[in-house]
């Protein structure tokens, strides 16, 4: 119960004092509109392409929302050294980082708003399994969350953050499907793709929006949850080895 | 005296044994063994660098030693680091609470920390706001506070939880003198009403006053550990004289060493030098000899025997040394 009370007062903190500043819910607001209105409008394919562009679109404003708050809530928390306080708080590590990257989720799915709102203006969305899509939507938060998690424990700056997950994510725009459908995708980068958890997630959209995934949803599912577990853990295992050495 | 100390052990809250910690080429920490009893204000004093927040920050489970054990209230941590940290307060040496909150909801976020209702929260946090005369700064931004202020708020964050044990690193360094008394009072009072408190500090006037049981340590390593009245028993049988005169030569102790080799000289700062000898100190020669080499004394006092020069004399270190941060603890008194 003490945990839990811990929990979600770690979480709420984190709502409070990063996510719901006014610069980041218009940045959430703002960045995923000019993603989807670039990508709509370039695609110069009319409407009819915006469900074939829409997984991309949400999985990369997910991706580059959470993975830039984390630099904040976990690493500039670590350099001012007010994270020592949560890592005083007779709470279990694991618990801790899943409060500390909770809001990080939240915020993730709220980025994902934006893309569908336009897409639902200008595209017939009525065929999407929004059951499954939310799902996803979700998988992907976490899945990104995670990564972004990785990295902020992996640097010890800001800035270092930054450029790390940049490093990530750029291949990942293009390797995850969002340009190019992976099965068409040059042989030799074509493991690549698959060894990033967010194939799998875009995958998992283009099941829901447009019934055409090119993977099982099984095999989506169990991959981007097994990415996230190895990510999570590796992060706990970087936090217990390096920051309480 | 045997049996006591076996009393004591028994009773030890805090024990740490062979305690070993590099940085690198540095060792930070090198070898400690000590005990803390329960209920005891139990000081660790030592100079910039000696290791005492690298001691702090394992026994609080914030970082691992390469060797030695720590046990806290029967409770193994350098296996679980983790284990007593339900026990323990921490007030670090520089504020780290969040500069984005406000003082209460900083001291409320604290307090959810360690799984306290809401409602005990909010009243615990008013409680300590008052206590620290923080009332009307309690809805500004802790980034916004005075260096004095965030270090009230530093501790009232500490205690929020009433720990059993508060490890207080360095809690008046850098605040003025009104503020630093204050907190002195708080910590006097923690004390009072049972708290275990582990203090470092490197105001030896502080832990005179203040603690029951000091170790001292010097780069990394304890070099006495005593009760306070054993400490300052130590030199009874010394005599202390302080003279105080203007333009004394530089090499001033230097001629007086040769000139009285029974006693022992240093000099305190430039107005002021230290005599120190196991026999009666006649002043007649000593300030004569004094003006004769141009200086002008303008008193010579006997002093009583403090936790300082014991420290000069078990640690080896010049009181200078120590000495030059009594200005900026605001003189103390
Ligand atoms: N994270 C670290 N990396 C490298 N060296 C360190 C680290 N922490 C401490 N040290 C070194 O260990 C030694 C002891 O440092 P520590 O901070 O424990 O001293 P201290 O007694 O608290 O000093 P002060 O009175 O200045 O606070 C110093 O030489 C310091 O440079
Ligand atoms: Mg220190």
């Amino acid at each position: 119960m003490k945990a839990w009370i811990a929990f979600w007062n770690i979480m709420l903190k984190d709502l409070w004092a990063y996510y719901l500043k006014p610069p980041n819910i218009s940045w959430g607001i703002i960045f995923p509109i000019a993603w989807t209105s670039m990508f709509f409008i370039k695609s110069g394919s009319g409407l009819g392409s915006i469900p074939g562009l829409l997984p991309g679109v949400i999985a990369l404003s997910v991706l580059f929302g959470t993975t830039s708050m984390l630099s904040v809530t976990v690493t500039f928390e670590k350099k001012n050294r007010s994270f020592e306080r949560l890592l005083l708080a007779p709470i279990p590590l694991g618990l801790l980082m899943l409060a500390k990257t909770g809001g990080s989720i939240m915020f993730g799915v709220f980025n994902a708003i934006m893309p569908i709102l336009l897409a639902l203006f200008l595209a017939d969305l009525r065929d999407v399994d929004w059951l499954i899509a939310l799902f996803s939507i979700f998988l992907i938060a976490v899945v990104s969350t995670f990564l972004g998690l990785f990295i902020a424990v992996s640097v010890s700056e800001v800035f270092e953050a930054q450029t790390f997950s940049n490093f990530f994510r750029f291949p990942m725009i293009f390797l995850c499907g969002l340009f190019f459908p992976v099965e068409s995708l040059p042989l030799l980068l074509k493991p690549f793709a698959y060894l990033l958890p967010l194939t799998y997630g875009v995958d998992l959209l283009r099941g829901a929006i447009e019934r055409k995934n090119s993977l099982p949803l099984w095999l989506d599912l169990i991959a981007i949850c097994i990415s996230g577990m190895l990510l999570f853990y590796a992060s706990l295992r970087n936090i217990h080895h390096k920051w309480i050495a | 005296m045997k049996s006591t100390d076996a009393d004591s052990d028994i009773a030890a809250l805090i024990e740490v044994a062979g305690l070993h910690k590099r940085f690198g080429s540095v060792t930070a920490v090198d070898g400690i063994s000590f005990n803390v009893r329960r209920g005891e204000l139990f000081g660790f004093l030592g100079p910039n660098g000696a290791g005492k927040t690298t001691t702090i920050t394992m026994l609080v489970g914030l970082a691992r030693p390469d060797a030695g054990r720590i046990t806290i209230a029967g409770l193994d941590c350098s296996v679980d680091p983790k284990a007593a940290q339900h026990l323990i307060g921490v007030v670090p040496d520089e504020s780290n609470l969040y500069s984005e909150l406000s003082g209460f909801d900083n001291l409320c976020f604290c307090a959810a920390l360690y799984g306290m209702p809401k409602k005990e929260r909010c009243s615990r946090a008013a409680e300590l706001l008052k206590l620290f005369g923080l009332q009307e700064a309690a809805d500004r931004k802790f980034g916004g506070y005075s260096k004095g202020m965030k270090r009230k708020l530093t501790i009232a964050a500490g205690i929020i939880h009433k720990p059993q044990i508060l490890f207080l690193d360095e809690p008046t360094t850098g605040i003025d003198i009104s503020s630093a008394r204050h907190i002195r009072q708080m910590i006097a009072r923690l004390h009072t009403n049972g708290t275990t408190i582990f203090l470092t500090t490197h105001y030896l006037e502080e832990a005179e006053r203040l603690c029951e049981r000091i170790a001292f340590i010097v780069k990394g390593r304890i070099v006495r550990e005593d009760s306070v009245a054993n400490l300052l028993a130590t030199l009874d049988d010394h005599q202390l004289l302080r003279i105080s005169a203007a333009q004394m030569p530089e090499n001033l102790a230097e001629l007086l060493g040769n000139s009285f080799p029974d006693l022992s000289f240093q000099m305190i700062d430039n107005n002021q030098l230290q005599v120190s000898s196991l026999e009666l100190i006649g002043v007649g020669p000593l300030v004569r000899f004094i003006e004769e080499q141009g200086a002008l004394v303008s008193e010579a006092r006997r002093i009583m025997p403090s936790l300082e020069d014991v420290f000069v004399k078990v640690a080896g270190i010049g009181l200078t040394d120590m000495g030059r941060d009594k200005e900026k603890a605001g003189g103390d008194r």
